[in-house]
Parts: structure tokens; sequence; C-alpha cells
């Protein structure tokens, strides 16, 4: 069996996404069962369409906000859901979202990007990601 | 590299990673066994990346050459 890395999006700013999906095409590159739980904030970034007008910096990094998006558009870097669409291009790369946030919120899985597959429960994931790595973001 | 013959190369010099990686895998994907591919990369990290990646996939890392301007030419054989 192929070892995993499990990722915990929980943040929905486009600096947390990046790094996210960058993460996800390195791991998927080196072989590694990935997959993305979404959740909370992460989730609400992967509604259909959303990613078009999310311009959200993280809080703690708001100072480097406007010069980090700036350097993105003026370098043409691809935006983050074209990054995770390769690296399920080129690899194993689930993305999988949280029940309990698509029931507060009112979400069904036909409102979210195409990539998503399933919604599932935490236990679901916990137990999936039991015998990789965790990275909470 | 002198008498290596590169099937399909491919300038990722303005791309940035991973995406040089992305393109070498795609490149290597589309490949057939026993062809030769290159990618030309401008960022730094391709260097030690992609012959990572070449290391893990098991294919083989035929060279990495410097590739004027400011890029660099890492050059994969398909052996399997």
């Amino acid at each position: 069996m192929s070892e995993k890395l499990s990722i915990v999006l929980f943040s929905g700013t486009v600096d947390k996404l990046m790094a996210a999906s960058i993460i996800a095409s390195g791991a998927a590159a080196m072989q590694k069962e990935v997959t993305i739980f979404a959740t909370f904030y992460g989730l609400f970034a992967l509604r259909k369409g959303d990613w078009k007008q999310n311009r959200r910096i993280s809080k703690d990094f708001e100072d480097y906000g406007a010069q980090f998006l700036q350097v993105l558009e003026a370098k043409k870097a691809p935006n983050w859901l074209e990054t995770l669409q390769s690296a399920m291009d080129i690899g194993n790369v689930k993305v999988k979202a949280c029940g309990l946030t698509m029931d507060l919120l009112s979400i069904k899985l036909e409102d979210l990007e195409p990539i998503v597959s399933e919604i599932v429960g935490v236990a679901h994931f916990i137990e999936e990601a039991s015998d990789g790595q965790i990275i909470f973001l | 590299m002198e008498g290596i013959k590169i099937t399909k190369e491919s300038d990722a010099r303005g791309s940035f990673c991973p995406g040089p990686l992305m393109e070498m895998i795609r490149l290597v994907r589309s490949a057939n066994v026993g062809d030769v591919v290159a990618v030309i990369s401008g960022d730094e990290g391709s260097k030690k990346d992609i012959p990572a990646w070449i290391n893990k996939a098991r294919y083989e890392l035929v060279g990495m050459e410097e590739a004027a301007p400011g890029g660099t030419r890492i050059i994969c054989r398909k052996n399997h």
C-alpha cells in the first residue's frame, strides 16, 4: 500500500489554499495517496466559482496580502484550483467535503467544484488518515 | 548532452514550482518506453525536485545542463 498524506483544509484564504494545493501536488508526484478534507472556510472556498473572486489572505499575514496577490497576478502564477486539478491529473488526490459544514450551511455536493468527490464525516476521515501524516491548514 | 537524442522537450521557464515537475510527469507519461524527454526549468527548486521524482518513479536521470538563458535542462529516459 502506498503512503498517505492527509490535509485538513480548514482555511479558505488564497495563501493557505495555495499551500494546500502545492503540497498536494508534491505528494501526488511522490506517489502518495492524498486526501484533502475540506471543512469550514476551506469548504466555502470550494463552492462553485468562488475561486474567481476569492482574494482573501490569512489574518496573520495581511500586511503582505496586497503585495502577495499583486505578485501572483503579475507573474501569472496558476491559481490554486488549477494547481489542485493538475495534482489530480498526475496522481492519486481526492477532495472530500466535511458533512458538518455541508449541513450547517445547507450546501449540496452539486454546489461545490466538481473536484470534490464525496461528503464524509470526521470519523471516516480520521480512519482513512490513520496510518499516514496529517497536515492542518 | 552529446549523443543523446531528445524525443520531446518542453520549455517550462516562467512556470513556478511545482509546474516544471508537473510538466516532466506529463511528458514522461505521454512518451514511449525508451524515449528521452527534457524539461527546461528556470525554477531553482526543480534541480532537486525533478531528480527526486525521477528516482521515485524509477526512471533514469540522463543529466542536467545549463540551457541559456536562466534555465536548466533536465533530461530523463523513460526506461520502463
